[in-house]
């Protein structure tokens, strides 16, 4: 299929696709320049500011030192345990959530169409919608705070556990399950004893990837009034005190990759 | 060998016997939450309150409102604008510096550096790049390009990389051993083993910049966030709604656009075939051997 032999003029011409799914790529070619060509054509840029941003850079470096170390004991140390309390109570209700969605998505487990196909909606619709949108949805709904960050959270993780999850439900291996059911196992050991040691490393790796994602994500809850160091930035934003926005920078920065060797750390010990 | 006695002990006792770590991490786990939903004042009182806020918030969100839909459509033409320009710019840094951190390929001392760009890149949520983009580069759609740029390139960079570092060095060493330059090297000894990868990972990421560019306006770095989030603080849940079902019909679509693209480049379909929905999975076999 993927040769295809021609004759022109007595010698052979070897093509590597036919015509058709030559022209499929040269089509997908063309709607990616047409499409960035359209968008550099229309896009709105300031020719004012651009002439100016290295200016404003090292401006913006300049009103950033010193950095503000003292102020962080007073307010920035505990908007960043917030935030990850916010990370882990929302990764961990996710969890809680995504298991009886993903459960009822995996086609082997369920064997009807229907509750797949709801199962499988309900985790395209929690994905499809931006953590930040969730997390304005609960400030109307719950007002200011962490409440609504950690729910936020859990709403948009619970698409990506419970699809993951799924995923590793249908592939586990028939054997062993077959095996349970035949000795007569009921429904419950054929679970614990059939799926679960199958899908244990999945399970771990994804609950603990999405911890690391939510760690990075729950930073940036507080824009919208959702809790965490966010909100610590948003207001240091606000009144332009930038080297109090340097720290809660680096705040951020120092507690993701702390968060990125834990979960290194802990993949290693129990994966 | 193991003398019967010693095979006795470790086989008759209950093979599914529990560890007892997992039972203290399990306690552990229940008591740190009680004690972050007491940190975080999470009480059910507020969760009731909550609910019946609920049914206020949802009773106003519906119908949506389309009227100011010119409104609606610049905003998103501008996220779309730019999520294309942001894959595009982010894909060509990408691609070389992604090239400079396989450890395979190049020498530590480039690899290093360009390891250390692409873990900066990642290290921030689009977001707060886009902070400071609007900061360096004004209010509007270029904040958020070059925001999102940066994003690209520390999630392409990275998996670019681990794709190079994985790939079989015997075609790279046939491809030297003919003497060939560099350049060369890298068309015909590496490119072809990473191409449908880098496919994949091409269209996620446009898929993702489509996402958060629909956020980045929140900071005011350009495209439909801006309008949300305007609209939300003038409690005019309305027109959210309208803007939400738009936000999510656009990554809908971009999804399935990205579905298109990986058949027809990886698995070599053809436009008869995604619309006639056939032949995808059948497909996959013939790549392998070419």
């Amino acid at each position: 299929m993927a040769t295809v032999a021609r004759t022109a003029g007595g010698d052979r011409i070897w093509r590597r696709f036919n015509s058709a799914q030559r022209l499929s790529r040269f089509v997908v070619y063309l709607v990616i320049v047409a499409a960035i060509v359209v968008s550099i054509q229309t896009i709105e840029v300031i020719p004012e500011f651009l002439a100016d941003a290295p200016e404003q850079v090292v401006d913006l470096f300049a009103r950033m030192w010193p950095v503000d170390f003292a102020h962080y004991p007073g307010s920035v140390h505990d908007a960043l345990v917030e935030t990850i309390h916010i990370a882990t109570l929302g990764t961990l209700l996710s969890i809680v959530l995504a298991l009886p969605i993903g459960v009822l998505a995996a086609r082997n487990l369920v064997p009807f169409a229907g509750i797949n196909f709801v199962a499988k909606l309900l985790l395209v619709s929690s994905r499809s919608v931006n953590s930040l949108v969730w997390a304005l949805l609960f400030v109307g709904i719950f007002g200011p705070g962490a409440l609504a960050g950690t729910l936020a959270i859990a709403f948009r993780s619970i698409g990506f556990v419970g699809k993951l999850l799924g995923e590793a439900l249908e592939e586990a291996n028939a054997g062993p399950i077959e095996a349970l059911a035949a000795a007569g196992a009921p429904w419950t050991s054929r679970m614990t004893f059939g799926y679960w040691p199958q899908v244990k490393p999945a399970f771990w790796s994804i609950a603990l990837f999405r911890w690391d994602i939510n760690v990075r994500e729950s930073a940036v809850l507080g824009l919208v009034g959702a809790g965490g160091i966010g909100m610590a930035l948003d207001s240091a934003l606000n009144l332009f005190q930038w080297n109090r926005v340097a720290l809660i920078l680096i705040a951020i920065l120092a507690v993701v990759i702390l968060a990125e060797i834990a979960v290194t750390q802990v993949r290693r010990r129990i994966l | 060998m193991t003398e019967p006695a010693a095979f006795a002990k470790a086989y008759s006792s209950d093979p599914f016997r529990r560890d007892v770590w997992p039972r203290i991490a399990a306690i552990a786990l229940v008591l740190y939450v009680i004690y972050a939903c007491s940190q975080l004042d999470v009480s059910w009182d507020r969760v009731q309150t909550g609910l019946q806020n609920a049914a206020r918030f949802f009773s106003r969100l519906f119908p949506p409102n389309f009227k100011r839909w010119d409104l609606l459509t610049k905003g998103l033409s501008e996220s779309l604008e730019i999520a294309v320009l942001a894959s595009t710019l982010g894909i060509v840094l990408a691609l070389p510096i992604g090239l400079c951190a396989a450890r395979n390929l190049m020498p530590p001392w480039v690899s290093w550096p360009a390891r250390l760009i692409v873990v900066m890149a990642r290290s921030f949520h689009p977001v707060i790049v886009a902070i400071i983009f609007v900061k360096a580069v004004g209010f509007g759609a270029l904040a958020g390009t070059l925001a999102l740029t940066v994003a690209s390139i520390g999630f392409i960079g990275k998996l670019f990389t681990e794709a190079i570092e994985e790939i079989s060095l015997k075609q790279v060493e046939a491809v030297r051993a003919t003497g060939a330059p560099f350049p060369s090297v890298l068309a015909y000894g590496v490119l072809p083993q990473v191409f449908s990868r880098f496919i994949g990972f091409a269209t996620y990421q446009l898929d993702s910049n489509l996402r958060n560019s629909t956020m980045v306006g929140i900071v005011g770095a350009g495209g439909i966030g801006g309008t949300l989030f305007a609209a939300f603080q003038r409690f005019d849940y309305d027109f959210v709604c309208a803007i939400l079902i738009a936000i999510i019909t656009l990554i809908m679509i971009g999804e399935v656009l990205a579905t298109a693209v990986r058949a027809i480049f990886i698995e070599n379909a053809t436009l008869f075939d995604l619309v006639r929905r056939r032949g995808t999975m059948r497909r996959v076999r013939h790549t392998e051997d070419d």
